[in-house]
């Protein structure tokens, strides 16, 4: 202890050099052999582990496309559960390489904590659900006045709600608890009138009230939450690879290309397909990336398409059956749009 | 020369009567305890029916009314949350608890080896039980076998990377399994740790003492919690690269470290308690430092602190769930993990459920040291009875 406060205190200076001397976090990675994600410690649908211990979900399954891409396998990635306090501190500190854990990205962390954001793995939103027994006919947001809302502390949902009910003149009583079960509970016991933490929440949390069918999910989202995975600043090699697995899982989306038809696709004629599987001739695509020209292909044979990540884990495939909404294709009326590889 | 004299002189004792049946008996136990006055009566009375009610509330949930079998969430749900008990329902869900059963005690170390694990375990059981039994013999090598053997056999057993075994890294570990590892680092490094420090707090040789009471203190004035979060996260910051040493070690010494200053000043209280003479007395038959402080002032001083050692292994065991604070999932960590996470039980009943699960666990190991101390203390205690 005594030893650890010595070489905390009296090592600041000289560690910070220490840190700021890495090599590229690529070749650190292909030297260690595996790709250290740091993930949620446990969010339904976007990070926990199953019976078997093995880690699920959309932010888990991000991380093993990008080892697929990085080493044509999708289980050389180890996790580390992250509370939302540790995770910049776990990532400027090297401990992971990547931060997948359903994180916004705001100017402030992309700036001034030195965060590069690769991407929107899900576009979110704060959202309010309501007791429909409590306060009958409400169906909009904009009917909350004199309302009270359970909201967990410390969190930006509870400014955003600050915000959101200044704006619009309303009076609000917010009933702020430490902690998400507790939020949860006292919302299930009728403390509030109305419960908001961001969307996705709000499907999981209605999973585990005594009486779902009370609940209503409201239609207002209220604040931007695009969560993504985020790397450090300075090193763009990682951050390239990092940016286009995730274009990667949404062009292979939008050309049909599945975990089932991938080999298949292989023999396309269709030179947009031949070019994103790596089979054209003398394709450097891969290469000038850093990794082998089948990375594509790879990341499909080991996760699926965005599509089937987001329907296995959050969608139609998982207890939470949340609609694609704006994360569809930008074909489909959505959001998620690919650039273009080649 | 004697006289005959009239007084007459008992020669053997009246024989003892049974007490009336008044005084003996659970019916005047009770009335001395339970009913002796109106008030205490009233107090009786209202105290019993509130255990009988809460009691059967708990029963009901944990047993009667609980759920046993079931493949998901659907399993513990009322009709009017989509499944098909009567609304209202409430009690546990237990096929949550033994559909995450291996989870909670194994964390995600690998299926297919966790016979390691239950290995180890049984080793540690074949050990421990002839340790704690005063009858059986051979207390030597056990305690060899058990505190110097053991954790090697265990280390190579659990880690692996030798004799063939996969080699499982530490991030895999986790449930009552760390629980359970940190608790034995902790227990059996700060003990001998502890006694030293205190010995060396009550040194008169000035920079012993110095050390152990800078030591003592700087631990005993940080939160567990804070170096914790600084082992984990900070210590990275300040090393080259690339070298990085094991979480879960970093957290074993941390606990060890902090232990071992908690129990220094438990068994610093013995070592006060003693009389001034016991040390004069071991000088005077020539006893060496170590002689003195092994066979006379540390046996005595020991048995008088044996509630505050138990209590500081208590405290250390139930201590150990801090470790989720740097992502190492001991058992309420897992339990947790699952709570949140886990939208396929995702019921209203099932927090309770993985909370009560999580509580008897502890419980039983707590409960378990305790009554141990307990029996240890009725046992040693040869004398000083005020």
């Amino acid at each position: 202890m005594k030893n650890t406060l010595k070489v905390v205190l009296g090592a600041a200076a000289l560690g910070m050099a220490v840190a700021a001397a890495h090599a590229g976090t690529l070749e650190d990675v292909k030297a260690k052999g595996f790709i250290q994600c740091g993930v949620n410690t446990g969010l339904a649908g976007f990070s926990a582990p199953n019976d078997k211990g093995e880690w699920t979900g959309l932010d888990v399954d991000f991380c093993r496309a990008v080892a697929a891409a990085v080493f044509g396998d999708g289980t050389k990635v180890k996790f580390t559960g992250l509370s939302a306090k540790d995770r910049f501190t776990a990532l400027q500190s090297g401990e992971i390489d990547i931060l997948s854990r359903n994180t916004t990205w705001t100017i402030n962390r992309d700036t001034a904590l030195g965060l590069n954001f690769g991407g929107v793995t899900y576009y979110d939103g704060q959202g309010f659900m309501i007791n429909a027994k409590k306060v009958p006919g409400v169906n909009s947001a904009l009917q909350l006045s004199g309302a009270s809302v359970c909201v967990q502390a410390g969190t930006t949902t509870e400014l955003n709600l600050a915000d959101y009910f200044k704006a619009n003149n309303l009076e609000y009583n917010p009933v702020v608890f430490e902690k998400f079960e507790e939020a949860n509970a006292a919302y299930d016991a009728g403390r509030c009138d109305a419960y908001t933490t961001d969307q996705s929440g709000l499907y999981a949390v209605r999973l585990q009230m005594s009486a779902p069918d009370d609940h209503v999910v409201l239609p207002e989202i209220i604040s931007k939450e695009p969560l993504g995975p985020a790397v450090r600043q300075g090193d763009d090699k990682w951050f390239d690879i990092v940016k286009w697995t995730y274009y990667a899982l949404l062009n292979a989306e939008e050309a049909g290309i599945t975990q089932a038809n991938v080999e298949e696709m292989k023999s396309s004629a269709n030179p947009d397909i031949k070019r994103l599987l790596g089979v054209e001739a003398e394709t450097k695509i891969g290469t000038d990336l850093g990794l082998d020209n089948a990375w594509v292909a790879n990341i499909i044979k080991a996760t699926g398409n965005y599509g089937e990540i987001f329907e296995r884990n959050v969608g139609q495939g998982s207890p939470l059956k949340i609609a694609r909404g704006v994360n569809a294709l930008w074909t489909k009326g959505g959001l998620q749009y690919g650039m273009p590889v080649r | 020369m004697q006289e005959h004299d009239l007084s007459w002189v008992r020669t053997e004792m009246a024989l003892a009567q049974a007490a009336p049946p008044s005084q003996v008996g659970a019916g005047a136990w009770m009335r001395n305890n339970l009913f002796s006055t109106p008030v205490n009566s009233a107090i009786t009375l209202i105290a019993a029916l509130a255990i009988v009610w809460f009691g059967m509330q708990i029963l009901n949930w944990m047993f009667f009314s609980a759920i046993w079998s079931g493949s998901d969430r659907t399993a513990c749900l009322t009709t009017e949350q989509g499944g098909q008990l009567p609304a209202g329902w409430s009690g546990a869900c237990w096929p949550f608890v033994s559909s995450r059963f291996g989870y909670f005690m194994f964390g995600r170390y690998p299926v297919e080896e966790r016979w390691r694990v239950l290995l180890c375990g049984l080793l540690f059981l074949v050990l421990l039980v002839p340790l704690l039994t005063p009858r059986i013999p051979f207390k030597r090598l056990n305690a060899i076998l058990f505190f110097a053997v053991f954790p090697f056999v265990a280390f190579f057993l659990l880690l692996g990377g030798y004799f063939g075994l996969p080699y499982i890294e530490t991030q895999l570990w986790g449930g009552l399994m760390v629980t359970l590892v940190i608790s034995y680092v902790g227990i059996v490094t700060s003990l001998p740790l502890g006694i030293l420090l205190a010995l060396g707090r009550r040194s008169k040789m000035p920079i012993v003492k110095l050390l152990s009471v800078v030591f003592i203190e700087t631990v005993r004035g940080v939160p567990l919690v804070a170096v914790l979060f600084m082992a984990s996260f900070m210590l990275p910051l300040f090393m080259p690269p690339g070298m990085t040493f094991d979480k879960l070690l970093r957290a074993l010494i941390g606990v060890a470290l902090f232990a071992s200053a908690y129990m220094a000043e438990v068994v610093r209280g013995g070592l006060q308690a003693i009389p001034k003479g016991q040390y004069e007395g071991a000088d005077s038959l020539g006893l060496g430092y170590w002689q003195k402080m092994g066979l006379i002032v540390m046996p005595q001083a020991l048995k008088l602190v044996i509630p505050g050692i138990v209590n500081t292994f208590i405290g250390l065991f139930k201590d150990t769930t801090l470790v989720l604070i740097i992502s190492l999932f001991d058992l309420l960590g897992t339990v947790k993990q699952s709570i949140s996470g886990d939208p396929t039980w995702a019921t209203p009943q099932t927090a309770k459920t993985g909370y009560v699960f999580a509580a008897a666990i502890f419980w039983v190991f707590c409960f378990g040291m305790s009554r141990y101390s307990q029996y240890m203390e009725r046992r040693l205690d040869t004398g000083h009875r005020k």
